[in-house]
């Protein structure tokens, strides 16, 4: 077990330094620079910063010099946005702001996803299920904005006027619900789907036929038998989903003006700052490699047959 | 738990049940219009092939019956009280109490994400209250008398870690473990090799005798059949074609489906070196049942009368028992006396 982590973690690190690569050429690939927007600085000055920031030096030498650099815990500071604060404090202060989005967006997706997947694989071929089918195709297929849109203009403007458009850092905590409704509403729709599909699986499965001849209850049968088993599926996708809610949903930071770190990243983008950049994927991509250990750990306490020391 | 007090009386009886299966391409009558009698302590084997009904019946003695099937007719009676009629609660406490279940595939049919200790565990706790330590007693005598050595090893054990013949010991004690006074058992050697197969024969009577419980076994082997049951049922096409004690069955067989079922079994000490007789045709179609007897199409005794109507049983000595138009004597002779008019 403990070989297999380390062995996981070491993976996960080529990983990084993978990512950290495709993005720092990627990000250099783009025509301009952090300081050629708004008034374009006169020659000298732009050399000067240039140089400041190590920005003249040859593509490699700058990568390895941010490698050497965050191994040593420091990622560097903002060249742009916040100018010359340090990237990994903008990172923690941004952070906080889409976790509380991403939680609660998180915990309904799941629960109500879980749910609404067992509930449809119990009514396998009734009304609830077409009903719970057409529902969760339809919040599938909806691209976030859309339905952020919607849902606005619904309740913070044009129909209703009973939630605030606007999400700031002094929000009260109904102005959460829309966010939160939003960001959870595909991944749960995804959830669901999933559980349903390995639901009916699992309750077709001979097991379940003993455990209704031991004379459990419906309860037992689908909560304790059949979920257990139906679950392998749809952590993998909740696992990696995790990472990505957590970190903010950009769009749905932009529709609700969320000071989050999903907004702060894309704003980064557009504004070339570099060390942002590369700060930001780099927590994001390390996110989603946790994540996908803790499913695979997850997998061997979920069934005993998984044997993550053979895998290994 | 015993249901039936008194000497008398049969502890299961069903009668003229039939069984439906509701499908989009029509009605299938999976069992139709059966009856038996099951004492206490009695091993009624039900024979049959693949689609005879042998096993739906038993499912419906159980409630276990999957979606589109359905019982339309008839009464199973459990201790003298219609299992048909009871409501959810009432046919809960009657599973894995009073009758329970062994299936065909053992390796499928316990879960694999729990322990063994947790499955019979939970038949236990499922019908009444008692403490971890006393379930943990309870399974691990279990497992004693169905033959697992180390039972309190085996309890932490997952399925997987069991070989195909110690899962189905397993499920031998989660089906005992509430001392049901009824225990189907759906081929349950099927799955296993020959050697095991006898052992866990040996081990259903051996615990058959020690609790005088009743055993309805069903399978498509006629060898397990002769080694562990008092009487058999044979069955062809959702009907009883023949019952009666197992020597009667064995050595006097009357309807013809029995005949030929016996007919094409291989022999060890058989040195005629004859060869095997098979049945001809195909099973029926269960969708479109022919009118008559639904062996006639197949049998070499058909007579007219097979291909209009079904027989009625003829009863012989000892409960033996044969639906077959031959034995009613007014019918046979004069289907023969036509037989030999010319053509006109």
């Amino acid at each position: 077990m403990v070989e297999y982590i380390i062995k996981r973690v070491l993976l996960g690190l080529a990983a990084l330094i993978v990512v950290s690569a495709l993005t720092f050429l990627l990000m250099n690939l783009i025509p301009g620079g952090p300081f050629l927007s708004e008034k374009a600085p006169t020659a000298e000055v732009l050399a000067a910063l240039e140089a400041k920031y190590g920005l003249n030096r040859p593509l490699h030498q700058q990568y390895f010099t941010w490698l050497s650099d965050i191994l040593r815990g420091d990622f560097g500071v903002s060249f742009k946005m916040q100018k010359n604060r340090p990237v990994i404090v903008i990172i923690g202060e941004m952070f906080p702001t889409s976790v509380k989005v991403g939680v609660f967006a998180m915990l309904w997706a799941i629960v109500a996803g879980v749910s609404l997947g067992c509930f449809a694989a119990y009514k396998r071929g009734r009304l609830t299920d077409s009903v719970l089918r057409v529902v969760t195709t339809t919040g599938v297929v909806l691209p976030t904005f859309v339905t952020a849109t919607i849902l606005l203009v619904v309740f913070a403007g044009g129909i209703f006027k009973i939630l605030p458009v606007i999400v700031d850092k002094n929000a009260e905590w109904y102005a959460y619900i829309l966010p939160c409704f939003t960001l959870g509403l595909n991944p749960m729709c995804n959830i669901a789907r999933y559980t349903r599909s390995s639901m009916l699986d699992a309750l077709s499965q001979e097991y379940i036929r003993t455990a209704y001849a031991k004379g459990l209850n419906t309860a037992a049968i689908i909560f304790k038998h059949a979920l257990r088993n139906a679950l392998i599926p749809v952590i993998s996708y909740i696992g990696p989903m995790i990472a990505y809610i957590l970190t903010g949903g950009f769009v749905i930071e932009t529709v609700f003006s969320i000071p989050g770190l999903g907004r702060y990243f894309v704003q980064s983008i557009q504004n070339r700052d570099y060390p942002i950049i590369m700060g930001t994927t780099i927590f994001l991509a390390s996110f989603v490699i946790i994540m996908t250990l803790a499913v695979d750990i997850l997998y061997r306490w979920i069934d005993p047959r998984i044997d993550l020391a053979k895998e290994a | 738990m015993n249901v039936d007090s008194g000497e008398a009386g049969p502890l299961l009886s069903v009668t003229d049940l039939k069984v439906s299966f509701f499908t989009p391409a029509g009605e299938v009558k999976a069992v139709n219009g059966i009856s038996y009698d099951l004492r206490r302590g009695e091993v009624l084997g039900i024979v049959g092939e693949s689609g005879s009904g042998k096993s739906v019946e038993a499912y419906s003695i159980m409630g276990l019956l999957q979606s589109p099937g359905r019982v339309i007719g008839g009464s199973i009676s459990l201790g003298g009280e219609n299992v048909l009629e009871y409501g959810r609660r009432q046919i809960r406490n009657m599973r894995g109490n009073r009758v329970s279940m062994i299936f065909q595939n053992p390796m499928t049919s316990l879960n694999p994400v729990y322990t063994i200790g947790d499955q019979i565990r939970e038949a236990l706790t499922a019908h009444s209250r008692v403490s971890r330590g006393d379930a943990d007693r309870r399974a691990m005598d279990m497992l004693d008398l169905v033959g697992i050595n180390n039972p309190e090893k085996r309890l932490r054990q997952y399925p997987h870690e069991l070989s195909g013949g110690m899962r189905q010991r397993v499920m031998i004690a989660l089906a005992l473990i509430c001392e049901p006074d009824l225990l189907i058992a759906d081929e349950p050697t099927t799955a296993l090799d020959v050697t095991i197969q006898a052992q866990i024969l040996a081990l259903m009577e051996s615990i058959r005798k020690e609790r005088d419980m009743a055993i309805i076994f069903i399978t498509h082997n006629l060898g397990v059949v002769a080694d562990i049951c008092t009487r058999v049922a044979v069955m062809y096409a959702g009907h009883i074609v023949e019952s009666g004690p197992v020597n009667d069955i064995f050595y006097a067989p009357r309807h013809p489906y029995t005949l030929g079922l016996l007919r094409s079994i291989p022999r060890v000490d058989d040195e005629s070196r004859e060869r095997l007789i098979p049945i001809d045709g195909t099973p029926v179609d269960m969708l479109n049942p022919p009118p008559g007897c639904p062996f006639a199409p197949r049998c070499h005794e058909c007579m007219n009368i097979c291909l209009r109507a079904y027989p009625p049983a003829t009863a012989f000595a000892d409960g033996h028992a044969a639906n077959c138009w031959m034995f009613d004597r007014d019918v046979f002779d004069r289907e023969m006396a036509e037989r030999e008019m010319p053509d006109l």
